[in-house]
């Protein structure tokens, strides 16, 4: 049986059977690319020569179980015009961070905002060699909620915090957590839920989009959604102190009784300082005893996130059905369905490869990572969040603004039939795209007279043999595409654009070779740097480049 | 004394430069000012089309010292134009063209040919990679400039471009290459100001682009989304598409001359109604170290199929824009990146050398010869090189001023400094004074004023909101100073920029909005 844990308890957890079965092909630099682009952001060469040493095993298990530490909180960086006199956000001095301190001033809000999420965004240029930002983004997207509209910042980070916290951890501790999480009792309007005014809204997103679905027809009434609303009744947030916390005086003490979907479950109503976490306990019981609508519920999106939106019934047989009773199996666990599937054959079958479209933050931060764009300085922390801010930015151009997803649905590009990560691109986003991209390469994007630019050259430097013009362009393209290029094409750029014409690879040699013999000549490096410069141009401005 | 006479004997020696250190302005327009206050363009149909020929091209095989043969042939005997083969030239006794190019040969014949006799720069570069740069960049030598002097002509002609475009005042390309990458010769102080019509996200059907076929299943499926998306939204698709559909009938061109091909594009969408200034083709493999000519007979070989292909090709686009009736307003020039070395090598080929003959086409040309052939040493060394007569960038001034009917600050911001103006268009050509409203079209961002400017000059923007970043660049893309670099509400500012202890020349504003860049010159005088 699939994901059967072997019985003797000696060798619980030592001996597993792979869910679906395990990739047993070529492990080579292809493999390592296909894996790494779909779990980090973008892959550094560092990266392909780091994992490239090590099993397929050894990779996955190092993606899936990162060691780093939460990371530091935000800081502020910004002003403190306009903010109101005596709010203690003025006594915080730039560079500290604001986590630890009230405010009541909006204008102090609304910038806390704009750090965190400037901050976030940093975290994902910063990543380690973990799939974390990945799954925290898995999990913004999945229990997506806005800034704008929570408006406070220090439950905003909370939130985020939550998802870095159990981004690989448990499914339902995390709908536990999530429930009584001030940022959602802010969106959702569970801090407005009482016994004298109900309000479903959380309790309806809980079953709807949390983890019953809609795809699978769960025949959840809305009877159901009114009752679940009773037992959420009671929650609260503390502004000053930075929390939630029940009050039992707003909670509907009453019995709760389901539709015969959850067979006529009675919640016991409770009037005792606890009651509000023993009826959410027995809520969440009640919604995952329904195992096989949860459970394919979220593996269908995490293999929407990490494979491919089409799921077919070949797929839905063979590879949706075995890790959803997986996920039932390890108790919620994710990372066991995380590991199956990362390791699996269907991962590496050729239908799974390079037909993922690059979300915004895949293509920004990803090719900030890629080129080892560095963001100048550390020690600068106002235009490091200047430059963070503008990537998210851009990225929020292009139509995925970190932090402030569409509405609770999250991004179309995950869930919108039949487009999916087709609506990433459009009239507008494409040439955006370029712009960006080209802009990258070009003049860059300067704060603080600090200039963010690709380093063509100090990139071609990295390669193994920048000298020889078809080794380069080979090298380039199987770093930065997923698709490959012929060699026409390949030898078609090499003349055009290397050799400006010419047919002797050797011009290319002399000029590489002249730079390497005198790097601070500027014509010398002028000559190299404006080829390298019109490649990459060429290569990002090509629909291939959009593919992982 | 006939034109062609006059031309002949007008320039008898190597010339140099008019200025060749500093930067001299001698503003002749009658108010430079009001010029750039209104900021119109030039009210022109022109269109011009440059050949370049890749590698270097041997110039001394191509247009051939009749009157100094027997250096000539001393020189490179082995690869020497036998005196009986060349092609004479009609009153231009002393000069002869490769056997290959009877389409030239007609054309001069027509006068319909100009011929600037060793065309080149002092210190000449060797290098295929400098060399190409700096006649596309315009620069001096020693000079690295990452902008083509047809992007910065482009730029102060649509200084708002790309924002705002395409419009109704200049509703498609500024620049067409015909090929896969665009050239620096087209790129903009911050834009390119040209595209590439094989360039793939637009149009496969016209010229066969270089695109690999989408792979199979999910991946192509993807691949082929995304580059139907990248068709529809290249800007310029349709209007080309459009003028190239409404060309149904052309004159014959020669088959398998693949810059014959090139030029057939061009003159279908000139004749299908694109406003496009600057065509580019090329032609390569004119780097002949070795084999240029076949030993048994040296009018054969590399280097003649190559003259035979340009000549033809040439020939039969003038021939096509006659029949299409649009000869009066296109006008073409061919270069490469250097001439060959006067001394040919034991290979049967000539090494990386420095001047070179180049040609200007078009019914507008003044024809005859410009310059006299280039001496030949009895003693030629393996070192020996063709001095220049001419720089390069006075063909470019000539072509901007007499051609495009660019103002002279125009031509000096675009080439850096003056040049001499030489006598290659009819003088007819520039008779138009009407200003359209290109400069206007697309949203201005930023703009100086006055410009240009002694001491100092007051810059007035206008944002959207949010951060904005003026930074000053000079001529070779170095910072000089980052005028604002911080947040604003929406609105127009002004600021007063004192340039005071900038060296004179040209300088860039450089824009910066969140998304949105605009690259505007100044030109700073003494």
């Amino acid at each position: 049986m699939a994901g059967l844990l072997q019985s003797n308890p000696c060798s619980l957890k030592t001996i597993t059977i792979p869910a679906i079965p395990n990739y047993t092909g070529t492990w080579g630099n292809q493999e390592v690319t296909h894996l790494l682009k779909r779990t980090l952001f973008g892959m550094k060469k560092q990266d392909l020569l780091y994992f490239s040493g090590k099993t397929l095993t050894q990779t996955v298990d190092e993606l899936i179980n990162p060691t780093a530490p939460l990371p530091a909180p935000p800081l502020k960086t910004y002003v403190n015009d306009n903010i109101a006199a005596g709010d203690p956000d003025l006594n915080i001095a730039i560079g500290q961070t604001w986590v630890d301190t009230h405010t009541t001033d909006g204008t102090a809000q609304s910038r806390r905002r704009s750090s965190l999420k400037a901050w976030w965004l940093g975290l994902q240029l910063n990543q380690d060699r973990s799939i974390r930002e990945k799954m925290v983004m898995f999990w913004h997207n999945h229990f997506a909620i806005e800034t704008n509209d929570v408006s406070n910042a220090r439950y905003y980070y909370r939130h985020v915090n939550l998802f870095r916290t159990y981004a690989l951890g448990n499914f339902k501790t995390l709908v536990r957590e999530v429930t009584m999480d001030s940022a959602m009792l802010v969106y959702l309007n569970g801090q407005l839920n009482t016994k004298a005014a109900p309000d479903e809204n959380y309790s309806r997103e809980l079953q709807e989009l949390f983890t019953l679905g809609k795809e699978n027809n769960p025949n959840y009434t809305e009877d159901d959604v009114k009752t679940a609303a009773r037992v959420l009744t009671g929650w609260r947030n503390d502004a000053v102190n930075n929390k939630s916390y029940f009050d039992v005086a707003r909670h509907d003490t009453g019995n709760k009784v389901f539709s015969s979907f959850f067979n006529n479950t009675n919640i016991v109503g409770r009037n005792t300082a606890d009651a509000g976490t023993l009826e959410l306990d027995d809520l969440l019981n009640m919604i995952f005893s329904k195992k096989a609508e949860v459970s394919n519920f979220i593996v269908k999106k995490l293999y929407r996130w990490f494979v491919y939106y089409e799921i077919t019934p070949a797929v839905e047989t063979s590879v949706i059905k075995p890790l959803a009773q997986l996920l039932v199996d390890s108790n919620w666990d994710i990372k066991p369905v995380l590991r199956d599937l990362l390791m699996s054959q269907h991962f590496f079958d050729s239908s799974s490869r390079a037909c993922y479209i690059k979300s915004p933050l895949d293509l920004s931060v990803g090719l900030i990572r890629e080129y080892n764009v560095v963001i100048p300085d550390a020690a600068d922390v106002v235009s490091q969040y200047n430059h963070w801010n503008n990537f998210r930015n851009l990225a929020s151009n292009m139509q995925q603004n970190l932090g402030d997803p569409p509405d609770v649905s999250g991004w179309k590009a995950y869930y919108q039939a039949p487009g999916f990560y087709e609506i990433w691109i459009n009239s507008d986003t494409y040439p955006k795209r370029n712009q960006f991209t080209d802009q990258m390469v070009g003049n860059g994007y300067t704060f603080n007279s600090k200039r963010v630019v690709v380093d063509a050259v100090g990139y071609a430097r990295t390669l193994i043999a920048p000298h020889d013009p078809n080794a380069l362009i080979s090298e380039i393209v199987q770093l930065i595409y997923s698709v490959p290029m012929s060699q026409s094409t390949r030898d078609q750029l090499k003349k055009d654009i290397l050799l400006s014409g010419q047919t002797s690879d050797h011009y290319w040699t002399d000029a590489w070779t002249a730079y390497m013999a005198a790097p601070t000549n500027t014509a010398l490096f002028n000559v190299v740097n404006d080829r390298l410069k019109a490649l990459l141009k060429y290569l990002m401005n090509l629909p291939e480049y959009h593919l992982i | 004394m006939n034109r062609r006479n006059f031309l002949s004997g007008m320039f008898p020696t190597l010339m140099a430069p008019s200025v060749i250190n500093g930067f001299s302005v001698r503003p002749v327009s009658p108010s430079p000012y009001l010029d750039a206050l209104l900021g119109y363009a030039t009210e022109t149909d022109h269109v011009l089309v440059v050949i370049q020929m890749n590698g270097g091209n041997d110039g001394l095989n191509m247009v051939i010292p009749r009157s100094s043969y027997s250096a000539y042939f001393n020189a490179r005997t082995n690869i020497a134009i036998p005196e009986s083969k060349i092609l004479t030239l009609n009153g231009k006794a002393e000069t002869g063209l490769h056997p290959s190019m009877t389409g030239m040969q007609s054309l001069y014949n027509d006068g319909k040919l100009a011929i600037v006799q060793a065309v080149g720069y002092p210190n000449p570069n060797f290098s295929h990679f400098r060399a190409t740069d700096i006649w596309m960049s315009a620069t001096d030598s020693n000079v690295v400039n990452s902008s083509g002097w047809g992007g910065r002509y482009l730029s102060e002609e649509y200084p708002n471009f790309p924002t705002g475009y395409p419009n109704s005042a200049m509703p498609d390309p500024l620049a067409i290459q015909i090929g896969s990458v665009t050239s620096l010769m087209l790129q903009g102080p911050a834009f390119n100001m040209g595209m590439s019509i094989t360039n793939p996200t637009s149009f496969y059907n016209l010229v066969n682009g270089i695109q690999d076929p989408a792979p199979p299943g999910n991946a192509g499926k993807e691949l082929t989304y995304i580059r139907t998306v990248a068709q529809q939204t290249q800007q310029y698709a349709t209007v080309i598409k459009d003028a190239a559909a409404k060309v149904v009938v052309q004159n014959p061109y020669p088959t398998g001359n693949n810059l014959g091909d090139q030029l057939k594009i061009v003159a279908r969408l000139i004749k299908g109604g694109l406003k496009t200034r600057v065509y580019m083709c090329s032609i390569g493999g004119f780097d002949t170290h070795s084999l240029q000519v076949v030993a048994s007979d040296t009018t054969t070989g590399t280097h003649a199929n190559l003259m035979k292909q340009l000549s033809d090709a040439v020939k039969a686009f003038m021939d096509d824009l006659k029949f299409l009736q649009i000869d009066d307003r296109v006008m073409g020039m061919t270069f490469s990146e250097f001439g060959r070395r006067i001394k040919s090598n034991s290979s049967v080929g000539t090494d990386h050398g420095a001047a070179a003959p180049l040609f200007v086409f078009g019914s507008k040309v003044s024809p005859g010869v410009l310059g006299v052939n280039p001496t030949i040493p009895t003693n030629v060394t393996v070192n020996d090189n063709i001095p220049y007569q001419y720089d390069f960038r006075s063909v470019y001034g000539t072509l901007l001023q007499n051609w495009f009917c660019a103002g002279t600050t125009t031509v000096q911001t675009v080439l850096f400094r003056n040049f001499q103006n030489l006598p290659l268009v009819q003088s007819a050509a520039c008779t138009t004074g009407l200003d359209d409203l290109n400069q206007s079209a697309g949203e201005t961002l930023i703009v100086s004023y006055p410009n240009p400017f002694t001491a100092s000059t007051k810059i007035s923007f206008k944002t959207t909101g949010g951060h904005v970043l003026i930074q000053v660049l000079d001529n070779q893309g170095r910072l000089i100073a980052n005028l604002v670099d911080k947040e604003y509400l929406q609105g127009k500012y002004e600021i007063q920029f004192n340039g005071e202890t900038l060296i004179p020349g040209v300088y860039y504003l450089r824009f910066q909005n969140g998304p949105l860049q605009q690259v505007k010159s100044m030109l700073k005088l003494r």
